[in-house]
């Protein structure tokens, strides 16, 4: 894409005439600032909705959205398309309403690097300066810790489908055209990671997909947490309800070196073939994070002031989504949400010389058994002595599985993609 | 140029696009955004089955926030959730929701459902459900809400998990009870209402 091009639709995106920007661009400078800006780093749950709810608080403060992809593919609700009962596309959202309806400047480039000193952000077709940065770049994956893993080959013969989009399909591909009898293998890394309770999810849909079309065949679960990490029991229930003796759960076995040619995984302790494999790599911040250099000591995540997502390393630059740590708070897309309205809200706070205003935080997430049933874990969190934690007596798990929790599953993806897009 | 100037004019274009509802950050906005991941912006939900909140008398919310924290109406997420909250934060997010308008999006329903269910209303709903259900204090709101939650509202009642009003019973099981195929054209009537 030439530059004329890229301002033409970054122009449209936002409802600008695209002359105005061309006249007015300066060599490198791609959108002059006209006043004080935001730039955010990401459309996926996060960043959409901070730039949404920055211009629905104060719509004098211009918002430069930069994202890579001109259509956003939610990871939420991608298992159900891997167990069959549901199409990717509707799991796919475009920018163009939400930058109309709110004047966010949509760029579609790659960010590939921060200047936090010069406050600017380098993208593609040139740089893009900011007053205050808010990243939600999500995850990246800690190949390096699995032996054998080829960043580029491997996940062509073992997906992850851990981002959704294109890994999603080949995984479901895979399923449709393994033998009947075949052996899936499912590995899960060590905690923190996107989703605690999507492995699992995972796990139930492809044992839903067997169940109905493969009956012979069986999951090998390797999992590298001592349980399962979320919903333990509500998910033994329905596997034990609906899947007896297909799934069998190793607790404590950490995948540490894979073998895409042959197939196979290995926990140091014993090698596990499969006919479709499915590596779920061990995670960190997205790459952007380390270029601005707000990745704290332990080299994977962002820690952040809980009330304002403000960088604890770089002043100006903010982190939410799955790749700041938010204390108590679980790496999901509806915490993403959450995060991103509270970011919102303080950013406007600071910008206009006021006190950020205490958080207040909601996360569920509902994940489906079957087709139809589901479970759900919620909870409220506050910041109390600047940490982020569950309030006390609520929140917590569904009873049990059932049909009800799917029917309000499915309107929650609607809503909360809604309020991405529009 | 002061930066308020330039403020005006980026404002001002996109305002004269499509209006949006420009609201200062405050504790009410911060307590109550995070309701709308569900809800829906402001309240107004896209459905199917996850209700609008917004634009609903103070009442109604109050008193039903109150009944989901003390498990007083059954729920299968709200129970969870509203027992984080002091009154006083209730009492925010009650006034937050209720001054934001009640969207309405089309739905589909059958004609000849909805001219049973007007007169179903008429005769036996309206008393209470004023103005085809746009209007009332304690009742919460029936015009335009999403079918598949008024569907599992009345399903609800019927069953007996969640109470009925008394004075409501009595026209919903009380003589000539309703049958189910006109439970189901006074939602249509409903869910119709734009
Ligand atoms: C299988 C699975 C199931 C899940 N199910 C649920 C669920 O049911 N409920 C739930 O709440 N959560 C769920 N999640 C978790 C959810 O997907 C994440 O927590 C959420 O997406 C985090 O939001 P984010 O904004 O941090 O990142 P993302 O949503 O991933 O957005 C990041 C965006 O940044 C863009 N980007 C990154 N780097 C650059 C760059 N250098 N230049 C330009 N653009 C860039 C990416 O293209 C992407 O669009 C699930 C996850 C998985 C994997
Ligand atoms: C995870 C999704 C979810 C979240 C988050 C959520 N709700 Fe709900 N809400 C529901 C569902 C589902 C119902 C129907 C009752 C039930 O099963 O819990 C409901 C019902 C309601 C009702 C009753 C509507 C009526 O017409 O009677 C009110 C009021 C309400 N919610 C307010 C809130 C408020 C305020 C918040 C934020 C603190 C909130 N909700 C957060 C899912 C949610
Ligand atoms: C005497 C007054 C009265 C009459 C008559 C009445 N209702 Fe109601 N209705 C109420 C009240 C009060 C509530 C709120 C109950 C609660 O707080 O849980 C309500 C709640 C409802 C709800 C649930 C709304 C929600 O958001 O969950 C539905 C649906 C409903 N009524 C339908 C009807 C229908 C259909 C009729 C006529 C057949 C009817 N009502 C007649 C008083 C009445």
């Amino acid at each position: 894409m030439n530059r004329r091009n890229f301002i033409q639709m970054a122009g449209i995106a936002a409802g600008f005439s695209a002359t105005s920007f061309s006249v007015l661009a300066r060599a490198g400078e791609i959108l002059p600032k006209k006043g004080r800006r935001v730039v955010v780093v990401g459309g996926g749950y996060g960043g959409t909705i901070v730039s949404k709810y920055i211009r629905m608080s104060d719509p004098s403060i211009e918002v430069v959205m930069i994202e890579r992809n001109k259509t956003f593919v939610s990871c939420p609700f991608s298992n159900l398309v891997i167990g069959g009962s549901r199409d990717l596309k509707d799991n796919m959202i475009t920018y163009d309403k939400l930058a109309e309806k709110h004047g966010i400047q949509v760029v579609y480039d790659e960010v590939t690097g921060i200047d936090v000193a010069a406050k600017q952000v380098k993208v593609g077709a040139g740089t893009i300066s900011y007053d205050r940065l808010v990243l939600s770049p999500g995850i990246d994956f800690r190949f390096d810790e699995l032996e054998g893993y080829d960043p580029v080959e491997t996940p062509k013969y073992m997906p992850h489908a851990w981002k959704a989009g294109e890994q999603t399909l080949r995984l479901r591909k895979q399923l449709v055209d393994m033998a009947d009898g075949g052996t899936v293998v499912l590995s899960v890394p060590v905690t923190p990671f996107r989703c605690p309770p999507g492995p699992y999810e995972r796990i139930s849909q492809i044992a839903w997909h067997l169940k109905n079309h493969k009956p012979k065949s069986k999951i090998i679960v390797l999992d590298a947490n001592p349980d399962i990490v979320s919903k333990g029991p509500l998910f033994k229930k329905a596997w034990e309800k609906h899947y007896k003796g297909m799934i069998e759960f190793h607790a404590s076995n950490k995948v540490t070196k894979v073998d895409h040619k042959a197939m196979s995984v290995d926990t140091g302790v014993e090698e596990v073939k499969g006919a479709v494999i499915n590596v779920v790599p061990p995670q960190k911040a997205g790459a952007v994070a380390y270029m601005a250099g707000v990745v704290g000591e332990d080299k994977k995540w962002c820690p952040v002031n809980q009330t304002t997502f403000e960088s604890s390393i770089v002043p100006n630059v903010h982190v939410i989504g799955d790749a700041c740590s938010a204390g108590a708070m679980p790496k999901s897309g509806y915490s993403a949400n959450s995060q991103a309205k509270v970011c919102a809200l303080n950013v406007v706070q600071l910008m206009n010389g006021k006190d950020p205003i205490p958080p207040s935080h909601v996360n569920v997430c509902y994940s489906y058994v079957t087709d139809k049933e589901a479970i759900s874990v919620s909870a409220v969190y506050k910041v109390a002595e600047g940490k982020t934690i569950a309030v006390p007596n609520s929140g917590g798990v569904s009873p049990d599985l059932s049909e009800l929790e799917g029917v309000y599953a499915h309107s929650w993806i609607k809503n909360i993609l809604h309020e991405m897009s529009s | 140029m002061k930066p308020m100037g330039i403020a005006v004019i980026i404002g001002g274009c996109f305002m004269i696009q499509a209006p949006v509802w420009a609201e200062s950050p405050s504790q009410a906005a911060m307590l109550s955004n995070t309701c709308a991941g569900c809800h829906g912006t402001n309240g107004s939900s896209a459905g199917p089955s996850m209700p609008t909140i917004a634009g609903m008398p103070e009442t109604y919310l109050l008193e039903t926030m109150k009944k989901f924290k003390s498990g007083e109406r059954p729920s299968s997420i709200m129970g969870r959730l509203a027992k984080a909250y002091s009154d006083e934060e209730i009492k925010m997010m009650v006034d937050f929701f209720a001054k934001h308008p009640f969207g309405r999006e089309k739905q589909e329903v059958d004609a000849a459902k909805v001219a049973i269910g007007k007169q179903i209303h008429n005769q036996r709903c309206k008393k209470c459900h004023m103005d085809e259900g746009r209007d009332s204090e304690d009742s919460g709101i029936l015009a335009g809400q999403w079918k598949q939650y008024l569907q599992i509202s009345m399903s609800d009642f019927r069953s007996g998990k969640r109470k009925m009003p008394e004075k409501m019973a009595e026209k919903v099981d009380g003589e000539g009870k309703l049958t189910p195929e006109e439970v189901e054209a006074v939602i249509h009537f409903y869910s119709s209402q734009q």
